[in-house]
């Protein structure tokens, strides 16, 4: 058979000569890897201080987006419930009232957006089936919490926040 | 006779307070050797490199809770920790620091005490100090201990017959038993390393397997034994087992460099002294025994992190059937090589 790499060796138990049988030219040669590596440089990434960069394609945490005046996107459609796999999405909408225009950009929203997130499994579909832009996943994590019910995320975490222009996938700026 | 007295009792203190210190950090150190070894970073995060970590790691161990196991014998079970703490501790009254230091006339000796039989003393000592592991692992009444305990007994009579031998070679050279002699000695004749390298080889092998150290901590084995003779210990107690370890990692470091290495002695200490006053060159002496020491300290974390434990037969095959005939060898060939010198003058 063809060996894969070159390393494997065939075990034969055999007397050992007496320099293995001292042991020390073993345990000198073992201290020297060790030395290497305590010179080494160390890959450690200090968390809390030192973030690693997330992927570009990276599905985090979901966020609804407002258009350039402040306006909601979402106008309840449904779409992103029904392409929900893991049936994470609840919806309810309601119907824009006279003096709201500043708030919603088309005639119907979403009254409450909860997406649960212990079943949202972030495969991004809800992004793919929204036709009026509104949801996106960010790059930011889902922290962890001490209750099942603080998981269900209503519209107060989702919405993107006041006057934030942002990277669909971020809240950083554009950049080309 | 008082100023003689207070001398002593200001040496006693820092002494004390040196090697506690000096252990204190041995522990950090491990736990910073071990990460680099491994790729890691070690503790950083108590102070700045992690330097506060042993503080925390004190407040720590005295918060916790304290268990004596109620089928335990309770007063030996209390008194094993300290019976280790003490013994390791009492070693570092002979070891000599430095010269001595002139203060208003007077010579101050950096040393407790330069008794005779500096060498006996430590060795009485030293084999002492497994009654601590034995006592702490009887009296816990657990299987894992008891066994930790046996390892440790046995694993301390077939060493300590090696280290003595080995040590008999050097005392046959110096012919002196106290160790500010035996340093003396290397002043004018170089280091002990010189004329005895198996001699050393032997000694520090010993060394190892006389503080419980990897490749010899069979008596804690924390995989197969669940911490050996310390399994039911907690708390302070818990700290104390550990901490004496420590002390006799440094206190062996300490003899080994006082022994074999020249102690205090600075190479070149005739042209220092003439630049450097009385006082610096005795001081410039401890710190370079000091620097020796943690050396050697160093090299037992590398060992620790580099050697798999030994199975228990291989102990004994090692102690019994390699070092100790290694180390009559060493004494006879001691005794030819000094009888030859002697003939030949």
């Amino acid at each position: 058979m063809e060996k894969l790499t070159n390393r494997s060796r065939v075990v034969v138990k055999k007397e050992m000569t007496f320099l293995e049988s001292i042991y020390l030219p073993a345990i000198f040669g073992g201290m020297w890897i060790t030395l290497k590596h305590f010179f080494k440089r160390k890959p450690t990434i200090q968390y809390p201080e030192e973030k690693r960069p997330f992927s570009f394609v990276y599905r985090g945490k979901h966020i609804l987006k407002r258009d350039e005046q402040g306006r909601e996107n979402c106008t309840a459609c449904g779409l992103c419930a029904v392409a929900c796999p893991a049936e994470a999405i609840t919806i309810v909408a309601a119907e824009r009232k006279k003096g709201e225009e500043h708030l919603y950009r088309e005639e119907k929203y979403a009254a409450s957006y909860d997406i649960n997130m212990l079943r949202c499994i972030f495969c991004g579909l809800c992004e793919e089936a929204c036709p009026k832009d509104a949801v996106y996943l960010t790059e930011e994590l889902v922290p962890s919490q001490y209750d099942r019910k603080d998981f269900i995320f209503g519209k107060d975490k989702l919405v993107q926040p006041l006057g934030t222009s942002a990277h669909p996938k971020t809240y950083k700026p554009y950049k080309k | 006779m008082e100023i003689f007295l207070l001398d002593k009792t200001i040496i006693v203190v820092i002494v004390f307070l040196i090697t506690l210190l000096i252990a204190m950090y041995s522990t950090w150190a491990e736990r910073k050797v071990a990460g680099f070894i491994q790729d890691r970073l070690g503790p950083n995060r108590a102070g700045i490199f992690g330097i506060l970590q042993p503080l925390a790691d004190g407040v720590k161990m005295f918060m916790k809770e304290e268990i004596i196991p109620t089928q335990a014998d309770k007063a030996l079970f209390v008194m094993a920790p300290g019976i280790s703490m003490l013994t390791a501790l009492l070693t570092s009254s002979v070891i000599p620091w430095g010269s001595y230091l002139e203060i208003n006339g007077r010579q101050v000796m950096l040393q407790i005490t330069d008794i005779n039989i500096g060498m006996l003393y430590i060795f009485a000592v030293v084999s002492t100090g497994v009654y601590g592991i034995m006592i702490g692992g009887w009296a816990s009444n657990n299987k894992y201990s008891l066994m930790g305990s046996l390892r440790a007994s046995s694993q301390m009579i077939s060493y300590e017959l090696a280290m003595g031998l080995a040590l008999i070679s050097v005392i046959m050279m110096t012919g002196t038993l106290s160790l500010k002699s035996i340093v003396e000695y290397q002043a004018i004749n170089g280091w002990n390393i010189i004329y005895q390298p198996l001699g050393f080889l032997i000694f520090f092998i010993c060394a190892l397997a006389e503080c419980n150290r990897t490749p010899f901590d069979l008596p804690e084995s924390e995989a197969e034994l669940v911490g050996g003779y310390h399994t039911e210990y907690s708390s302070m107690k818990l700290g104390l087992f550990l901490f004496a370890e420590y002390v006799n990692m440094f206190i062996s470091g300490a003899i080994m460099s006082a022994l074999f290495f020249g102690g205090y002695n600075l190479p070149f200490h005739d042209k220092l002294a003439t630049i450097f006053s009385h006082n610096t060159l005795a001081l410039l002496g401890t710190a370079s025994f000091m620097l020796k020491t943690f050396m050697f300290i160093f090299i037992f974390m590398w060992i620790r992190w580099t050697v798999p434990r030994f199975r228990y037969d291989q102990l004994m095959h090692l102690g019994w059937r390699i070092l100790l005939p290694l180390a009559m060898f060493n004494v006879v060939a001691t005794g030819v090589v000094i009888l030859i010198s002697i003939l030949w003058k």
